[in-house]
């Protein structure tokens, strides 16, 4: 798709241009060549000097027995918090495409969470499963948990998972729903008088229908619980107790600040930076999102 | 609909409606230890109706603020989430609506590299690039600023993919029809393509005010004079201590405030919102 109308000039469009690019070029591409040149560095202690060291972080990274639990960690994390928030959200939105009364009260309740921070989100799970203070920890002692997220790494997981879900679910909410409410009646009708009931009819007509929706949400998820859940894992458990929720982008800030090991550090971001790359290729071949240029 | 059953629309009340009460609890309860003394909160044995400490915490939070480990008020840091969340929102729409105006209404050499360019920063979050772009803004003096906090957050290309989706919709003839009038390009940009594009810049400035206001590793990162902190990272210092030392019923009544504005934002101007959304996701 191209203007078949336009301007002429010489000058001006680079000056419109020059803003984005002076701040791309200083704030992205920058700072993303020195991560990929640190990770071939080793800096002394002072970081004074540093010297090429060819693929040793990486070699050093690889043999960490703590990268592969971080490893395991993201996957854990990942995948607890992409299906309990896609099916979560799909609950709600089939059940808001009832053509209910009040249908749009319902989106805003269901809504509003996106727009808590994460750090936020993460405080306000950790306040309420606090094991002394929690409001909820109570009945959970009650009912004989020896509940502590702070000693208990499956305890605090589950923490984690539940805030990041939390926010989450809302932001799926509206794209399960907008996905709904554009599967034609006419589909579902004819289904209907084929004798097909609702379950069957979701199942076999709505849930197809929806995959496209639900493929692009998963790759977002993804991303989403790979780099948005920082604060809450930060604020909740600061990737503690022993290092149980300690993710992968977790483990480049923690490193890299409290470790000051910034060429292993910088390893990591590059791992990261090609997972994040494949993700963001997978989502442009297989969701008809192309960018025509 | 296909079938009309009552049962099934009950089904759908009880579900929307637990959902709609599982997701308000936690700020619900949030709110309410805001409204209590630090003894009740700290005995683990908070009431689930209001307290009579609300306006006391609130006002001691706001101008006061009462915690050892964060020696700001509040009212501060939320001076501060304003000026970064308005910052991040106006200069992303300043730098993108140019650049999408440029590389559609023009024809220039690498104008395809120049979108490339940009298009690439879709790619990487500032997280996996967060040690250098830290020494860049220390290098640059920008630490414990407001630039420090903002610019770095704008280099990105939602905005201008957004942008240039819209201006695609643009008929031409109006294009046209402004040149016969004898105007420039500057001119049809303030004149006409500006003012069709406000809803675009609206719902940019919503989804980006929200993005902002929630950062919270670049500003921790960044930021190490408690007067330059933001509320977010506000509250996380708060807590930073032991848990008998802590004042939560502060850092309850600072939470509720940092969720108050870019929770109204998202109620009070849905349909902008959602179009947002939707829109910079494509």
């Amino acid at each position: 798709m191209e203007k078949s109308v336009v301007f002429k000039g010489k000058l001006l469009p680079y000056l419109l241009l020059a803003p984005q690019l002076a701040i791309t070029l200083i704030f992205f591409y920058w700072p993303a060549s020195q991560a990929i040149r640190q990770s071939f560095l080793q800096e002394d202690a002072f970081g004074l000097n540093s010297e090429f060291v060819g693929l040793e972080n990486y070699q050093a990274l690889f043999a960490q027995p703590e990268y592969y639990t971080a490893i395991g960690t993201t996957v854990v994390f990942s995948s607890l918090v992409t299906v309990l928030s896609l099916g979560v959200a799909l609950l709600f939105a089939t059940q808001a495409d009832k053509n209910l009364k009040g249908g749009a009260v319902y989106k805003t309740l269901m809504v509003w969470p996106y727009a808590v921070a994460p750090a936020v989100a993460g405080v306000l799970w950790f306040f309420i499963f606090h094991p002394t203070l929690g409001t909820l920890a109570r009945p959970l002692r009650v009912m004989g948990v020896d509940w502590n997220p702070m000693l208990n790494g499956t305890h605090a997981m589950i923490l984690v998972v539940m805030a990041a879900v939390w926010k989450q679910v809302a932001y799926n909410f509206l794209f399960f729903l907008a996905g709904l409410q554009a599967i034609p009646k006419s589909v579902i009708e004819a289904g209907a008088i084929d004798g097909a009931g609702p379950l069957r009819r979701f199942w076999t007509i709505i849930f197809p229908l929806l995959s496209p929706t639900t493929f692009f949400l998963l790759v977002v998820n993804i991303v989403y619980v790979f780099f948005e859940t920082f604060g809450i894992i930060d604020a909740v458990t600061s990737g503690g107790p022993a290092g149980s929720t300690t993710t992968m982008v977790y483990k480049v800030f923690a490193d890299g600040r409290l470790g000051g090991d910034l060429g292993g550090s910088a390893a990591q971001s590059v791992v990261l930076m090609v997972i994040v790359i494949a993700l963001t290729a997978i989502q442009f071949r297989y969701v008809e999102r192309k960018v025509q240029y | 609909m296909v079938e009309h059953r009552p049962l099934r629309d009950l089904v759908a009340y009880v579900v929307l409606a637990l959902g709609i009460v599982i997701f308000a609890f936690p700020v619900y309860v949030a709110f309410i230890a805001s409204t209590y003394d630090a003894a009740t909160v700290v005995s683990g044995n908070l009431p689930l109706t209001p307290g009579h400490n609300l306006l006391q915490n609130y006002y001691r939070a706001v101008f006061v603020g009462g915690s050892r480990f964060m020696n700001q008020p509040v009212g501060v840091l939320l001076a501060n989430s304003f000026v970064t969340a308005i910052g991040i929102a106006v200069g992303k729409i300043f730098i993108s609506i140019l650049s999408a105006f440029a590389i559609v209404y023009f024809r220039f050499p690498f104008r395809k590299t120049a979108f490339w360019i940009i298009f690439i920063t879709l790619m990487l979050p500032v997280e996996v690039r967060i040690y250098p772009t830290y020494k860049i803004v220390a290098d640059l003096r920008l630490l414990d600023t407001y630039a420090g906090l903002i610019l770095p957050l704008i280099a990105s290309a939602t905005g201008t993919l957004l942008f240039r989706q819209f201006f695609m919709t643009v008929p031409d003839e109006l294009l046209e029809a402004s040149r016969i009038d004898g105007a420039g390009p500057l001119r049809f940009f303030w004149d006409t393509l500006l003012p069709l594009s406000m809803t675009t810049v609206a719902a940019l400035f919503v989804i980006q005010f929200i993005y902002g206001w929630n950062q919270y590793l670049w500003p921790l990162l960044i930021t190490t004079k408690d007067s330059m902190q933001t509320i977010v990272i506000g509250i996380k210092k708060m807590l930073s201590t032991t848990d008998e030392l802590a004042e939560w019923q502060l850092a309850m009544a600072t939470a509720v405030l940092a969720m108050l504005p870019p929770v109204a934002v998202v109620v009070f101007m849905q349909r902008l919102f959602v179009k947002g959304l939707v829109e910079t996701e494509k």
